[in-house]
């Protein structure tokens, strides 16, 4: 597993638009100075944003690497639950998923609570 | 001269990268009190303003992980997240070369801390200032603690560095102001974005109003987990805040959870013991 070359290529790029501009004309030569498994390389280049979650990226470099490919937020959580669905757990990493009810729901009831207060 | 503002605010993207998706009245009330802790903020007239944040590897990676650090430039660019996701322009933010190398130069007395002459500001500080100093006109030395690449500062580290940037920032002539940013219990940018322990918040912001060292000390990497998701490990911002105001006690000026930012956004100020 090279879960932080992963994470290496995806610092690099969030934080440098000339690794940007790179990304964009020359894809596979950027990924080629990683030390990535077959996996992992498919999962950048799709990008699979579901796989990189399950792979164990850290949501603060995937929220900005799906920006990057104009996945709107919305997508984005959904991309990463289908991940889950179609992979698997999280493999590596700091998370592990704790089964949340929504922003919408979750939303709904704030509400009513304030409106008991 | 002592420190002459110390508080603590959300830094959450979504307050600015999903804000019509908020209530309308609360991202009024939010947007509110941020103005207000800036006015706040300038009331003091302080010569440059200390932002402790918890950076997601804007600058900081696990190729060489600092537990702290100060930035020490005379400009500061920023946000690095696409304009367009954070609806917040690129833009250079005035810093204080010298003014950081004297700060560093205290803090360094009892914190090893790292210093960097280039520093990206991301949504964990260009959040803040949006509103906070919208005008960008307010010299700023960004600081950071570990929060997110393992093994983390320990909480008690925390504590020694809020303790360590007062003792610094009190023996400069410079007037100088410190908020802390950071989020309470979330689960940014995962499938569980949106949840928010609402409960653990309020008894975590509690501690931090009464100044309760051992009380603030007390969680363990653990314990924040499992209640207040990989986002709570950012409490370490509010307990170097709580360190630098040296026992005074403290107001929560606002704190309402609002799911779409995903977290209790939260703004809170420190009183300044002598």
């Amino acid at each position: 597993m090279s879960l932080y070359q992963v994470q290496k290529l995806i610092y690099q790029l969030n934080r440098d638009p000339r690794t940007q501009q790179r990304y964009e004309s020359e894809r596979a030569a950027v990924l080629a100075e990683y030390e990535l498994t077959e996996e992992e390389r498919a999962a950048l280049e799709t990008p699979d944003i579901g796989l990189l979650y399950v792979l164990g990226v850290n949501g603060q470099l995937l929220m900005h690497f799906a920006a990057l490919h104009k996945i709107e937020w919305t997508d984005y959580l959904e991309h990463m639950r289908v991940g889950l669905k179609t992979h698997g757990a999280v493999r590596e990493g700091v998370y592990a998923s704790t089964g949340y009810e929504g922003v919408d729901a979750h939303d709904a009831r704030l509400k009513q609570e304030r409106e008991k207060r | 001269m002592p420190l002459v503002y110390c508080g603590a605010c959300s830094h959450a993207p979504g307050i600015t990268a999903r804000a019509e998706r908020a209530d309308t009245q609360t991202r009024q009330a939010l947007h509110k009190a941020l103005y207000k802790m800036g006015d706040d903020i300038r009331a003091t007239r302080p010569d440059a303003l200390v932002v402790v944040a918890a950076e997601h590897f804007a600058n900081f990676f696990m190729n060489n992980m600092p537990a702290f650090a100060i930035g020490m430039a005379d400009s500061y660019e920023g946000p690095i997240e696409d304009e367009a996701f954070l609806r917040i322009k690129r833009t250079t933010v005035p810093g204080d070369k010298a003014l950081s190398k004297k700060l560093i130069e205290g803090v360094m007395q009892t914190v090893d801390v790292a210093y960097a002459e280039e520093w990206k500001f991301d949504h964990g500080i260009a959040v803040p200032l949006h509103f906070l100093t919208p005008g960008y006109d307010l010299p700023i030395i960004p600081a950071n603690i570990n929060c997110q690449g393992p093994p983390l500062t320990p909480l008690k580290r925390a504590w020694a560095f809020g303790e360590a940037l007062r003792a610094a920032a009190d023996a400069l002539p410079q007037r100088i102001a410190l908020v802390a940013t950071g989020g309470i219990s979330h689960w940014p940018a995962t499938p569980d974005s949106g949840k928010i322990n609402e409960k653990w918040d309020r008894e975590f912001l509690a501690r931090w109003a009464a100044n309760d060292r051992d009380a603030l000390l007390s969680y363990t990497d653990a314990d924040i987990y499992r209640e207040g998701g990989q986002g709570g490990f950012e409490i370490r911002t509010f307990i170097a805040a709580a360190a630098a105001a040296r026992g005074a006690k403290g107001t929560i000026e606002f704190c309402e959870p609002v799911p779409i930012f995903a977290v209790s956004c939260t703004i809170a100020r420190m009183g300044i013991a002598a």
